[in-house]
């Protein structure tokens, strides 16, 4: 990535002309001094890249709040069978397929129709896409706090609290995630409901949310301990020591605006993949269920009558690509401007 | 080595059974009978006090505990029959000892693990290498580009689109297989092309990316530079000294990643209707068959552990600096 100084320094031509002016230039904006937020700002606005990827990714999550509002205006439901509806008649053909080309796309269904139950597949990618970024953006907060606590908690105090902290870390990163995964969903779900009782769907979503928290949070603490190691040592936090701040204070002011930039770039990556694993739940059987709308059940489905009806994949498919591309050219992005240093 | 080998060894084994403990005592938090699971629909409380004392239910958690762990070292003896020494328990549900349905299901997990592994780390370093060699150019760009786009794809997105084209449309392929490796490695290797692929397609592009930034900073090096101020040929600079270096940060991530793999060939098994372990720990935990899941877990920890021994080793090897013991 460019620094500020490179851009004013380049244009080599004009530079022959107004050399004093620009100098002076140089010197009065150095007086006004700039935050390092303001400056990492400065330097994302210039990445063509991350400008785009921001836009998108405010989109998604735009589209997933104002959700319900889109299907009102849009008319139609994630639930409601279409095709038994007697205003739509020849919705699915003798073979439970959607008639008409692509899927059945038409006006009034703009992504087509779900094969078998005639459910509109526009509303239904609407309301999964909802579920998934509400719970990614509470399992990613979750994962993030606890992260940076024990992280904190090891690197500050080290010693034996460092020690066993860091055993815990390993023997939770010993775990084979999915399969962890797979296997406690029915568990942490019969914690609430006994087992013989139908699972509420906002349970589902607790039982979810807490399977990731819990192997969500390591990777997140080894970084925030290897940090506040370092910066442990270094002289402001001396100082800060000698001149008697409290340790709640020197983690505060001290340490903590420090690793800002690490947390946020991870978070950027714990995020798209909390989506991943949300939807691999649910399209291996283990998430949510019949009828709540779902990403990654959708794909279960379309794998399903994908030799019938592929159309059905594309656009829960694209969307999720598109979502997971802008993310990650986001957290790229985040990173370089944060850290001009590290250039791709 | 041999002394690091052991140390590492006597860690997995704490690990494991630290896993054990967690997995069932979790599972016992469950308000459920699991005497119930086994004896199906007419179940009389008199059949079901049978298959308790079968099943060794009616001892305390603490003892059953016991009995699971010993059993795995020492073997152990059902109604049913004995089951010899790695014993991971009986399946409540279908009454099949743990460890045969495992070893049934494990070598088309294996067989996807190492064949994806291999495909991509070959196309991924080799992507990376070409896009570093040729930094700047329209390769490396194109290179770059494919990698970013291809690793924000999905398993259960690619690989449906691929059976259609090369199975369901054009008929070039058959529906991906299992045949056994020691059979015949060819039908084998053609049986498994299209999820190979496909699940090395995710995760290539990530290493693609990972080997050319990294190669990048190596041909940046001073060491890198003065090899090539002596003279020395281009290839034998980026071979010998760049790659090695380049190599031990990869190593480190692909360390990170065993488990990610394990989860992605379990991805692949349901997207291409393959019967490996990754559907039997589904099955088993939507029956809450707790043996079943258990072995699982304990299998899968185990694998991952030994791959990460393996990746160590690796590590010593590319880096001598890197002293095991």
């Amino acid at each position: 990535m460019t620094s500020p100084i490179d851009i004013e320094g380049s244009g080599t031509s004009a530079a022959a002309d107004d050399a004093p002016d620009r100098v002076k230039a140089v010197e009065t904006k150095s007086h006004e001094g700039r935050s390092p937020g303001q400056l990492m700002w400065l330097r994302f606005k210039r990445d063509r890249t991350g400008v785009v990827s921001a836009c998108v990714v405010i989109l998604y999550f735009l589209v997933s709040a104002l959700a319900p509002l889109i299907a009102k205006l849009y008319g139609k439901d994630p639930y409601t069978l279409y095709a038994q509806e007697p205003e739509y008649p020849f919705l699915l053909d003798d073979f439970a397929m959607p008639t008409g080309s692509f899927g059945g796309m038409s006006g009034d269904f703009w992504f087509g129709v779900e094969p078998k139950l005639g459910r509109d597949v526009f509303t239904m990618l609407l309301y999964g896409m909802r579920t998934s970024l509400y719970m990614a953006v509470v399992v990613t907060l979750l994962c993030v706090v606890t992260g940076v606590i024990i992280g904190m908690v090891s690197g500050f105090f080290g010693g034996r609290v460092d020690y066993w902290l860091g055993r815990i870390t390993d023997f939770f990163l010993a775990f084979p995630q999915q399969l962890f995964f797979i296997a406690f969903m029915p568990v942490v779900t019969a914690m609430f409901v006994s087992p013989q009782d139908e699972t509420p769907t906002y349970l589902r979503a607790v039982a979810i949310t807490l399977v990731m928290w819990f192997l969500g949070w390591m990777g997140l603490a080894r970084l925030v301990r290897s940090s506040v190691l370092t910066l442990r040592e270094r002289e402001f936090v001396e100082a800060a020591k000698v001149s008697g701040a409290s340790p709640w204070r020197i983690v505060r002011k001290e340490i903590l605006p420090n690793i800002v930039t690490p947390i946020l770039v991870q978070a950027t990556y714990i995020l798209p993949s909390t989506i991943l694993s949300i939807a691999f739940l649910s399209y291996i059987g283990v998430g949510f269920v019949e009828p709540t709308p779902d990403w990654g059940r959708m794909f279960a489905i379309g794998a399903d009558v994908y030799e019938q009806d592929p159309m059905f994949m594309f656009f829960p498919g694209v969307a999720l690509v598109v979502f997971v591309l802008s993310f990650n050219l986001l957290g790229d992005s985040v990173r370089d401007a944060f850290d001009p240093k590290t250039g791709r | 080595m041999l002394q690091f080998l052991v140390r590492r060894l006597i860690g997995a084994v704490v690990i494991m059974f630290l896993i054990g403990a967690f997995t069932f005592f979790l599972f016992y938090t469950i308000p459920q009978d699991f005497a119930e699971l086994s004896c199906g629909k007419n179940c009389s409380p008199e059949n079901i006090a049978v298959i308790r004392e079968n099943l060794g239910l009616d001892k305390p958690i603490t003892a059953q505990f016991w009995e699971f762990m010993t059993g795995i070292v020492a073997g152990r003896d059902f109604a049913q029959g004995h089951c010899s020494a790695p014993c991971l328990g009986m399946s409540f549900d279908s009454g099949e000892f743990v460890w045969d349905s495992i070893m049934d299901r494990f070598p088309l997990t294996l067989s996807l693990t190492v064949g994806g592994l291999v495909i991509f780390l070959i196309l991924g370093l080799g992507s990376g290498l070409l896009a570093a060699w040729k930094r700047g150019t329209a390769a490396d760009k194109l290179v770059s580009g494919a990698s970013i786009v291809l690793s924000s794809f999905q398993i259960y997105f690619l690989g449906p689109i691929v059976l259609g084209i090369l199975v369901y449309q054009s008929g070039i392929m058959e529906n991906p297989s299992y045949k056994p490796f020691t059979e015949n490695p060819v039908t084998w290797a053609i049986g498994l092309l299209i999820p190979w692929l496909v699940m090395a397609t995710i995760f290539t592009a990530q290493y693609t990316r990972m080997s050319r930034s990294t190669m990048i900073e190596q041909l940046q090096e001073e060491h890198v530079r003065t090899a090539r101020a002596k003279g020395m040929k281009q290839r034998y600079v980026f071979f010998r000294y760049a790659w090695r270096g380049s190599l031990i940060p990869i190593v480190t991530i692909l360390g990170m990643d065993l488990s990610a793999l394990l989860s992605g060939a379990v991805v692949t098994e349901f997207t291409f209707d393959l019967a490996g372990i990754g559907r039997l720990a589904v099955d088993s935990s939507l029956t809450k068959d707790l043996p079943v899941t258990m072995g699982v877990m304990l299998f899968g920890a185990f694998f991952i552990l030994l791959l990460n021994i393996l990746v160590d080793l690796a590590y010593a090897y590319i880096d001598p600096r890197v002293r095991l013991s």
